[in-house]
Parts: C-alpha cells; sequence; structure tokens
C-alpha cells in the first residue's frame, strides 16, 4: 500500500461518504461549542425542528465572554450575561453537557479538550472558533468551524469538507537555551507568512517537536491558524500516551491499552508524501517579537523594527507603513528598547500548566515595574487550582502580578479584560491585529517567560540573559 | 438561504492586504445571540471616530461608496478568527460578494453558508478593479454565477472565474448544507455502526 501521511489516515478514517465533485462527508468525534458561536446554530436547529444527534460527542463551556474577576462578582455586562444565559438555556433544552462559570472544569475550551482527555489522538474535533488547531497537537484533524457548520455539526455530527493539501515542517536540530514553543511557531509564520498554510493541513516534524511537552506542541498548532493553515497537527509519541492517561474523560484501563496501540500507528508512514515540505534549522532560532499588526510582522529580541523601505513589495511596504503608524513605533528602534504599560500571560496559546511555571521562574522574587500592570489568567480551573497547588499564585502576586479566574480573558477585547487606546501590552495570546485586545491598544507577541521578563524589566530584554533567581 | 445568481452593484475598495476579521467585525460586537443587525458594526473600528461619529476618511462614509455591494480587497481577505459575524456584517450592510486575489479558508467558507460570492481573481484584475473603483465612486460590476464571468459597464474588464460546481450548486439554488447531510442519514448510522457503537 502507498505510504500515508498521518493526516491522510486520518481523513480516510472518518469519512462517510464520498461522492464525485461534491465535499467529502467527514464523521466528527469531539464537538466543543462556546457561547458566543452557538447561539444562532442553535436557533438555526429550534427553527428546523431538529435535534441534537449526539449530545455523547459534544461538549460545552463558556470561556470568551467571562469576566476574570472572582467568581463572587456577577456578570455585569447585560449583553454578556445574555449570552451566557443563552448557552445555559440551549444546553438545558437539547440536553447537553455544560461547564458553566462555576463548573470546576471551566475553562478556555482549548484548554478543556486536552486538560479533561476529551481530546484523544485519532479524533476528528471542531469547535467554532479557528484555534480548534490546537488539538492537533495530540494528533487529531481539528478545525475551527463557522456558525453554519457548528448547526451542521450539531445537527448530523458530520461535516462537509474539501479535502486540504499537506504540508510538512521540519524542526531539524534541537531548540537553543531560551528559546521557547512559541518562538518556534512565530519564527515559522515569520518565514512562510500568514497567508503561506492556506489549504493546508500542517505536520510539525522533527527533533525539536519529538523533545517537546505537549504544552509546548499545543502553543505550535495553537498558531497554524495564525500561517493560514485548515489545521496544525503533530503525531502521537509516548509523550502523547503518557498525557493523555490517567485523564478524567480518557479511556481507563485495558481501553486505554488498546486505543493507545492504535495510536501508535497514526503517525507518517516512512516515506510518505507532502504536497509542500518546509525545513528549519532550530539550532538558528531566538526569541521573537513581533512589531507589527499580524503575526507574521515578527522578529528576534536582539532586532530592531523594520524600515518599511527595507520591503521590496509595494503591499508589505504600505502594511509595514501603516502598522508601524498604528503601534506608534519608528523604524530601527531596538526591540529591547520598547517599553510597556501591560503584559498579560494566558490565552489558549500560552495558558497552560508549563507556561505559567515558566513564568513563575522568570518573577519570582522580583517586582513588576512600577510602569507595568501584569496579569496572569490561567486556562482552566484545573490549572489554576494546580499552579495554586504548586504555589505559583503566590509567586506571582508576591511580584506584584494580578492572579485571575479562568477565561479567554485580554486575548480578544469581548470580555472586561481589554487595553485601553495606546496602551501597549507584551501578549502571550496569539493575535496583535489592530485592536485585537482592545480599540486602539498595541500588542507585541511573546512566549511567557518574555512576557514575565517584560513585566520586571518595563521593556523588552533577552531572556536568555535573565539573572533568574 | 437567499439564492445568488447575477449581482451587479458599486464597488467598495479597500487597499490593504490581509484584512482580518477582528477588523471586519471587532469582537466586542459579537456578544448578540442574533443573527442580523451587526450591518452598522462592519469595519467599526476603521469607520467610526472615538466619540462614535463617522471618520470621513473611510470609504465606507463616502457618498457612492455607502451604497456599495461588492467589496475588493487584497490578499488573504478574512484571516484570522472563524466569526461567521463576518459575512454577518457584510450581508447586513448589504455586501453580498467579495472579490479578492486570496482568501482565508474559513471565512471563504462561511460565506458559502450565507448566501455570499468570495470571488477569486487574479491579482492584477483586483489591481484594476481597485484603481478604477477608487477613481469613479460609481464604478459598478456585474458578476454572472452561472456563466462565472464579471464585466464592468464598459467591459474594460471581463473576466472569467473559477469556483467549485457543488458551491455553485448551493449558492444559485439557495441549498442549506444540513438538509443536502441528512439525506445521507443512512450513511451516518452506518459509519456510527461500524466505527463508534460496538
Amino acid at each position: 500500500m502507498k505510504p500515508q501521511t498521518m493526516f491522510e489516515k486520518l481523513w480516510n478514517k472518518h469519512v462517510v461518504l464520498e461522492e464525485p465533485d461534491q465535499p467529502t462527508v467527514l464523521y466528527i468525534d469531539l464537538h466543543l461549542v462556546h457561547e458566543v458561536t452557538s447561539p444562532q446554530a442553535f436557533d438555526g436547529l429550534r427553527i428546523a425542528g431538529r435535534q441534537v444527534r449526539r449530545p455523547d460527542l459534544t461538549v460545552c463551556t463558556v470561556d470568551h465572554n467571562t469576566p476574570t474577576w472572582e467568581l463572587d462578582k456577577p456578570v455585569t455586562d447585560e449583553i454578556s450575561k445574555k449570552q451566557l444565559d443563552a448557552l445555559e438555556n440551549n444546553c438545558k433544552e437539547f440536553g447537553l453537557n455544560l461547564f458553566d462559570r462555576f463548573s470546576e472544569f471551566q475553562g478556555i475550551v482549548h484548554v478543556i479538550g486536552p486538560d479533561l482527555g476529551y481530546t484523544q489522538p485519532g479524533k476528528t474535533v471542531v469547535c467554532g472558533d479557528s484555534h480548534t488547531s490546537t488539538h492537533g497537537a495530540l494528533g487529531c484533524f481539528a478545525i475551527g468551524i463557522g456558525t453554519s457548520e457548528v448547526e451542521h455539526v450539531l445537527a448530523t455530527q458530520t461535516l462537509r469538507q474539501f479535502k486540504p493539501g499537506t504540508m510538512e515542517i521540519r524542526l531539524e536540530g534541537d531548540l537553543p537555551f531560551g528559546v521557547e514553543p512559541k518562538d518556534v511557531i512565530l519564527a515559522i509564520i515569520g518565514q512562510i507568512g500568514i497567508g503561506g498554510g492556506i489549504g493546508y493541513v500542517i505536520e510539525y516534524t522533527g527533533e525539536a517537536i519529538r523533545s517537546m511537552g505537549m504544552d509546548g506542541r499545543m502553543t505550535i498548532c495553537n498558531m497554524s491558524i495564525e500561517a493560514g493553515a485548515r489545521a496544525g497537527m503533530i503525531a502521537p509519541d509516548e509523550t502523547t500516551i503518557e498525557y493523555v492517561r490517567n485523564r478524567r474523560f480518557a479511556p481507563k484501563g485495558e481501553a486505554f491499552e488498546t486505543a493507545a496501540a492504535e495510536w501508535r500507528k497514526l503517525s507518517s508512514d516512512p516515506g510518505a508524501q507532502y504536497d509542500k515540505v518546509v525545513i528549519i534549522d532550530a539550532t538558528k532560532l531566538e526569541p521573537a517579537v513581533t512589531w507589527g499588526t499580524n503575526p507574521g510582522m515578527v522578529t528576534n529580541i536582539s532586532g530592531v523594527v523594520p524600515d518599511p523601505k527595507s520591503f521590496t513589495d509595494p503591499a508589505q511596504v504600505e502594511s509595514a507603513t501603516r502598522a508601524l503608524d498604528y503601534m506608534g513605533l519608528d523604524p530601527n528602534t531596538p526591540i529591547s528598547d520598547i517599553k510597556l504599560d501591560r503584559v498579560f500571560v494566558g490565552a489558549c496559546t500560552n495558558s497552560r500548566i508549563d507556561d505559567l511555571r515558566a513564568a513563575a521562574r522568570v518573577v519570582k522574587g522580583k517586582k513588576v515595574h512600577d510602569d507595568v500592570y501584569a496579569m496572569v489568567v490561567p486556562g482552566s480551573a484545573i490549572i489554576k487550582k494546580q499552579a495554586e497547588n504548586e504555589g505559583l499564585d503566590k509567586i506571582f502576586i508576591e511580584a506584584g502580578l494580578d492572579w485571575r479566574v479562568a477565561g479567554c480573558s485580554m486575548c480578544l477585547g469581548m470580555n472586561p479584560d481589554t487595553l485601553s487606546p495606546g496602551e501597549r501590552c507584551a501578549s502571550t495570546s496569539n493575535r496583535n491585529f489592530e485592536g485585537r485586545q482592545g480599540k486602539g491598544g498595541r500588542t507585541h507577541l511573546v512566549s511567557p517567560p518574555m512576557a514575565a521578563a517584560a513585566a520586571i524589566a518595563g521593556h523588552f530584554v533577552d531572556i536568555r540573559d535573565w539573572d533568574y533567581e | 438561504m437567499k439564492p445568488f445568481n447575477q449581482y451587479s452593484r458599486t464597488v467598495i475598495p479597500i487597499d490593504r492586504v490581509n484584512i482580518d476579521t477582528d477588523q471586519i467585525i471587532p469582537a466586542v460586537y459579537l456578544k448578540r445571540i442574533e443573527r442580523d443587525g451587526y450591518g452598522e458594526f462592519l469595519f467599526a473600528r476603521w469607520r467610526y471616530n472615538e466619540d462614535g461619529s463617522e471618520n470621513e476618511d473611510f470609504i465606507l462614509n463616502q457618498d457612492g461608496y455607502r451604497e456599495g455591494g461588492i467589496l475588493v480587497g487584497g490578499n488573504n481577505f478574512g484571516c484570522g478568527s472563524s466569526r461567521e459575524h463576518a459575512p454577518w456584517a457584510l450581508n447586513d450592510f448589504g455586501i453580498r460578494c467579495v472579490i479578492a486575489p486570496s482568501f482565508a479558508d474559513i471565512f471563504y467558507n462561511n460565506c458559502f453558508q450565507n448566501g455570499l460570492l468570495p470571488l477569486k481573481l487574479p491579482e492584477d484584475v483586483v489591481a484594476k478593479i481597485i484603481e478604477k473603483s477608487t477613481e469613479n465612486p460609481n464604478f459598478n460590476l456585474h458578476v454572472d454565477l452561472e456563466s462565472q464571468r464579471v464585466w464592468d459597464d464598459e467591459e474594460e474588464i471581463t473576466v472569467g472565474f473559477d469556483i467549485d460546481q457543488f458551491r455553485k450548486h448551493c449558492l444559485i439554488n439557495g441549498l442549506d448544507d444540513i438538509g443536502l447531510t441528512l439525506e445521507n442519514e443512512k450513511h451516518i448510522q452506518a459509519y456510527e455502526k461500524s466505527k463508534l457503537d460496538n
């Protein structure tokens, strides 16, 4: 048989129906639902008199709209509250399981899926959210969908998809000291461009990926969408299997071993052909900082803000000029001279326990700079608890960072956590679009240690030179 | 879904690449639970000043373009968030066709679910359309989906376009995907029986 890529194996296993000149009908193993992109889908079901086909494969939570202040303080935004209530009512009406604001399992949808063991290798995973690509880190085909497709999956447990192409991004060699998974994915996006992945599913391979923990792999797959890719994925290995073992909703005992044996067969076959291959020398990577208004506008901590005139493509000159104007930056400013007003550690990119540990190591025994307001927002209630058991919350609080309740927080400017116009933020989130974190806000994307170090210093610093306690 | 076949409207050029869905409609306007009413928030951050008044420099606030129904932009149009509120906002404003050299996958797909036509045209043609529509706020384009052709009043621009035949069929007939898929109920049941429930 012709050698297959992991994506092809996963695709073939989920084909319900293939007809000429039509998108393939694929079966969906896990549907994650949140409050923002679902109300109109449930409305559609109601109007058509349809049911949710598989409530057992549907998991709902609230994350985008929820304030990250303490749970005893109510949601004060009336429109947000209405949307949160809508999900609660829809879950009741359609018989779905909901992890509400007060649930011990609540959290960012892409954090709780893997965390609770719902996300397992070999599954097809969808959610009305572009960062569903995160789940690919466990060896899933995981894609973000629109609300009409949410309705389609609720009603049919399938999705119509045109088969994407395959792209291998191979990271050769080991990552140098101080270079984080976030730096890897920002470097990849800088290299292939924010439209470089359009029409492809990316499989990340190579030594640097194999030696990476699951939290880091999720960071990388999370931002596949920022490269324009349909999905990102990483072949399951023993690291993956050990991660899933004993998770709350994962199979147990003999059933787990049977499943794990199947998961081990998912890797791309030797000699499998990808439509495109990109090779990256991991040993040359450095801590990354974005300077512009999309994630591809990125350089290294040792670099400078580029001069728009240095680009050859007129469209790039135009967008770099506009970006620097929006960001309030002058060409050739050293990145390490950029001063910050805010620091945000969190979001589905970087709010897992490894991220919080890495940030805590940096700030331990130090104080946040007087000009900076910094906050740490764990990705889920479980991670919050775990971090508190490890004493990370105390490290953050003693250093002067705010320790919050789980949610999407300041990633997207939808809940009370936002930047004010002109404020500059070092953020571990995934998008630095104009106004993403609040109207007029200026976002620089970085890794958790880089964000933490910037909170202490008041400007960007090279984490490779950091004086750890 | 409203069928799409022949469509003639004034062109609104936004000469930028990578127009993301956060610009098309910022997250703060996604809190509503309805499908309509997003038109007034279309491009809100570019369209309105701090005090809520209209930004005269932005094209949607200029005579001629204000009544436009075909939006033209640069490469990778609709990148970023999966929010279907982006096509809802365009639709609600009265824009049912977006032209660009390339589109982000999810936005592209979301358009078809809402009776919008995302039209891929070669870069030089898009540049020409942007040039002509920038010069003339009443520059019209005509789209015929059946024959897969686009042309302007003077027929200085007249060009064919590619589109997947299944999507074309659904758009012309205003077909709902769910209904189509549910016709395959026996296949879904068979899949579940063989793969899941044993």
